[in-house]
């Protein structure tokens, strides 16, 4: 294999991207696994198929469209989860099939436009520009840097919401913060897995991470390194051997779950 | 000084009135019991007087502040909850447990003295899923403690731990009470160790039946018998 590809500056943009939406997720991801939220990602991600179709019949760029339609989509359902108690899985559940068949009907009205939506579909970060590159980043600049001042209370909340209702954290706003950050991440990340394998960004790496028996912070960190390691091992032979990268990148995230499994069950993760 | 006045308290849910015109006062210092069977209402007292359960009847003040006024007093109470709910394999050692209800960076050697103090320092760096019921009581006890708390809170803390726990359990709170003069608020079925404990008690079963010093309450047979009556009646009940 040549290290020629790592000269040319579409790599440069997607390797970079990549990296900034691997870490991006693994650390979002964490609080919705936690928080057996773990679906939410992909109900984001399929209503926001219903915004990309929607920019698409507009002639709007269709990420914009996408951010605005998840985005409230996701404090639509949250405020109705929390008004009505219906369970995490049921809303997930209806935002998902909702979000589809509102693109598929905007698809049908529109005569379709298949080729716009397949990269949407399945990502498409070999191509992303350099305007989109810097829109990642700062994103994942400031969703990080969110994170990091309110560290606590998004972990105290998560652990355990009345808790930290006691201990004096407004936790319905931390709810919503969560969420909401969640929509930008999601919407964010389409152009790398796109809107079917966003969820495995979310979830794989941090279930994966859990099992080593660490604490938070070394938790979050294993997540995002097994996150990198497979958005950039999977850019590069995607590319070398012109298959898809979502697919790619998704399993070998999934290899290193099924490693990490392996490696558990012969008993040489010990505890601690 | 009180520092918690309850004038009339009334929580009903849906189906049954937990509790029914509950009136006391705790003054600083104090050592109080709740005692009171399964149901009876002690932990729906407690989510009430912490600020969880908004529907209520009465009023409930601490430090002569109503608490549907100002939520400030929550950074005066230490928590810990009956049952601390959470998933096994959450990633969260006994440091990270600790220290998330830490408000101000206070100094590391402010934590350090409450995890040696309460026996859980060596067991810092551990998961929290791996630890046993009376480890797992005492590292929520310390991150009861980090903000030197004025109240502490304790709901059933000797539900389903061992004698040994206990026993340093009852040690670690006498200490807390005497030596660093915080008030204690407790609550068990359990009569023995409130006897044990306690320097005040208050009999609650969706009414308050009893409430003053404990000498008062345990001296008087016929108190004792109705409560343990009272005890019966809900075991048989639930069986
Ligand atoms: N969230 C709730 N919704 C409805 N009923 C409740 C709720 N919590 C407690 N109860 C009822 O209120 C009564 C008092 O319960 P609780 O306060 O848990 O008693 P205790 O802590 O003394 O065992 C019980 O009859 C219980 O079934
Ligand atoms: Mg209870």
């Amino acid at each position: 294999m040549s290290f020629e590809i790592l000269s040319f500056s579409f790599m440069h943009r997607a390797l970079i991207s990549g990296v900034a939406i691997a870490i991006l997720c693994s650390v979002i991801g964490l609080f919705l696994v936690l928080r057996r939220y773990s679906l939410f990602g992909d109900a984001i991600a399929h209503s926001s198929f219903g915004g990309i179709a929607l920019g698409l019949l507009a002639g709007v760029y269709p990420l914009w469209t996408a951010y605005g339609v998840s985005l409230v989509s996701a404090l639509i359902i949250t405020r109705v989860k929390e008004k009505f108690n219906i369970s995490g899985d049921a809303s997930v559940a209806v935002l998902l099939s909702s979000g589809i068949a509102v693109g598929l009907v905007i698809i049908g009205i529109s005569g379709g436009f298949t080729i716009d939506i397949f990269s949407f579909l399945f990502g498409s970060i070999l191509l992303v520009s350099v305007n989109d590159t810097i829109l990642i980043l700062s994103l994942t600049g400031i969703i990080l840097i969110v994170v990091l001042v309110l560290y606590r209370q998004l972990l105290y909340s998560t652990f355990n919401e009345e808790q930290a209702k006691v201990s004096g954290i407004p936790v319905e706003k931390i709810n919503y913060l969560i969420v909401f950050m969640a929509g930008l991440t999601v919407v964010t990340s389409i152009q790398l897995v796109g809107v079917l394998l966003i969820s495995a960004l979310f979830v794989i790496p941090n279930v994966t991470a859990i099992m080593y028996g660490k604490g938070f912070k070394q938790t979050a960190i294993l997540s995002i390194s097994f996150s990198i390691f497979s958005v950039v091992t999977g850019i590069l032979i995607s590319y070398v051997f012109d298959i898809t990268p979502a697919g790619t990148i998704v399993l070998l995230s999934i290899g290193l779950f099924a490693g990490t499994m392996g490696i558990k069950s012969m008993g040489l993760l010990s505890k601690n | 000084m009180n520092v918690v006045e309850i004038e009339h308290l009334t929580v009903k849910y849906p189906d049954v009135k937990a509790l029914d015109d509950v009136s006391f006062t705790v003054k600083e210092g104090d050592f109080l019991g709740i005692i009171g069977p399964n149901g009876a209402g002690k932990s729906t007292l407690f989510a009430t007087m912490l600020g969880l359960n908004n529907k209520y009847d009465g009023i409930i003040k601490f430090f002569g502040q109503d608490i549907r006024k100002s939520k400030d007093y929550l950074k005066e109470i230490g928590y810990v909850p009956q049952k601390p709910i959470f998933e096994k394999n959450f990633p969260a050692t006994v440091n990270d447990i600790v220290r998330m209800s830490l408000r101000k960076e206070s100094n590391e050697k402010k934590i350090d003295e409450i995890l040696q103090q309460l026996w859980i320092h060596e067991l810092s760096n551990r998961r929290i899923g791996e630890l046993s019921g009376g480890q797992l009581q005492r590292v929520f006890i310390a991150k009861a403690l980090v903000n030197n708390p004025k109240i502490l809170i304790l709901d059933e803390p000797v539900t389903g731990i061992d004698q040994q726990n206990i026993d340093l359990f009852f040690s670690i709170l006498r200490e807390l009470n005497s030596k660093q003069k915080i008030t204690i608020i407790w609550s068990s079925h359990d009569l023995d160790a409130v006897n044990q404990l306690a320097n005040h008690v208050a009999c609650l079963n969706r009414t308050l039946f009893f409430h003053g010093e404990s000498d008062d309450f345990f001296d008087n047979d016929e108190l004792v018998k109705q409560y343990s009556e009272a005890s019966m009646q809900e075991h048989m009940h639930h069986h």
